[in-house]
């Protein structure tokens, strides 16, 4: 199971998850992104950006 | 028994992979028709004399810049893009979006734009308070403010006018609409409007990334027929169609291109990805090429 990079807990990745996924650190709550799964791998999600949306 | 082969190969250029993008990668894997390539944006570099082995691109990409500017270099190509650069950039601007609703006489709130503080709170006090002001680029309601007086949008104005952008300096100041608590979200896949929503939010800013609550609303022919006209308007394609339903009738208050939907499957029951992939195979089949384009 992956480490948080933040507070470094473990975080399910689920079965059918994609690289570039977002999930949620159950402990500090901070998003993440799947950077890669063989192995998998945590990183800190993208800030949001002034030109994200639709 | 043979397998089927591919007629299309599809790629979809996006960034993070949301609940959207998961649910088009499941709803192209249903299609046997398509073999779908996954462009992550932040790993290309776009060479000037590049060759692309795809068909097309469904456009996923969570920035407004990234978006379009990679569409750019797609079509230079002579790939056609789900939907078109001209399609982003129209719906990426609310002006652009609000020339071309009023272009094509579909109806909007009443809008200006003003390039100087002084001219834009003028311009505020002629329209009658309260006024919204917004960006002329950006989404899920941010830096967009409700000016109920002249005082608020003297402050309003004055904080917009301190931010480094010159994006920021452009007002776009809307008639502020009494919507009831709610507005009506509805999706243009082609020639259909395919599901519409209500979100009802207790904040006047009625967007599901807010925290909206969603529920399904029928699509009548006065909805339909103002939504397949804002949408020709801006270019047609995938889009989603951000209304205020009035005594008057709707009011077109945004055109979305890169549309979220994963709030408005359930309550709808409509398979939205699945349609959008429908689209994009039958246009690339068709050999539509041009971007979505509807028929006007």
């Amino acid at each position: 199971m992956p480490a948080c990079p933040v507070c470094e807990a473990d975080v399910p990745v689920s079965a059918d998850a994609l690289v570039h996924e977002l999930v949620d650190c159950g402990d500090c709550a901070t998003e993440l992104e799947i950077a890669s799964l063989s192995p998998p791998v945590l990183r800190e999600a993208p800030v949001e950006e002034e030109d994200w949306g639709e | 028994m043979s397998e089927r082969v591919p007629r299309a190969r599809i790629a979809m250029l996006h960034g993070i992979v949301r609940r959207e993008e998961k649910l088009l990668i499941e709803a192209f894997g249903r299609s046997p028709e398509i073999e779908l390539v996954l462009l992550e944006e932040r790993a290309m570099v776009f060479a000037p004399a590049a060759g692309y082995g795809f068909d097309a691109v469904l456009s996923r990409s969570v920035s407004f810049s990234r978006g379009l500017y990679a569409r750019r270099i797609f079509e230079a190509r002579g790939v056609p893009c789900f939907n078109s650069a001209r399609v982003a950039e129209t719906c990426g601007d609310k002006l652009l979006t609000s020339l071309a609703l009023e272009n094509a006489s579909v109806p909007q709130p009443e809008f200006r734009v003003a390039f100087d503080e002084t001219a834009a709170l003028e311009s505020m006090e002629a329209m009658g308070f309260p006024v919204v002001l917004k960006p002329v680029v950006g989404s899920w309601g941010r830096l967009v403010a409700r000016a109920d007086d002249r005082d608020a949008a003297e402050s309003l104005l004055e904080h917009r006018a301190a931010l480094p952008s010159y994006m920021h300096h452009v007002y776009y100041l809307q008639r502020y609409v009494d919507k009831g608590g709610y507005d009506v979200r509805a999706f243009v896949v082609g020639e259909r409007v395919v599901a519409a929503i209500r979100r009802w939010s207790a904040n006047w800013r009625t967007n599901t990334h807010r925290g909206g609550r969603a529920e399904a609303l029928a699509v009548g022919d006065d909805l339909s027929s103002v939504c397949l006209s804002a949408a020709r308007a801006v270019g047609g394609g995938m889009l989603a169609i951000d209304l205020f339903e009035t005594r008057d009738g709707y009011l077109v208050n945004e055109v979305n291109d890169t549309m979220e939907f994963r709030n408005s499957i359930e309550p709808t029951g409509v398979d939205i990805p699945g349609a959008m992939v429908e689209h994009v195979l039958s246009q690339v089949t068709e050999g539509a090429g041009a971007c979505g384009r509807l028929a006007s």
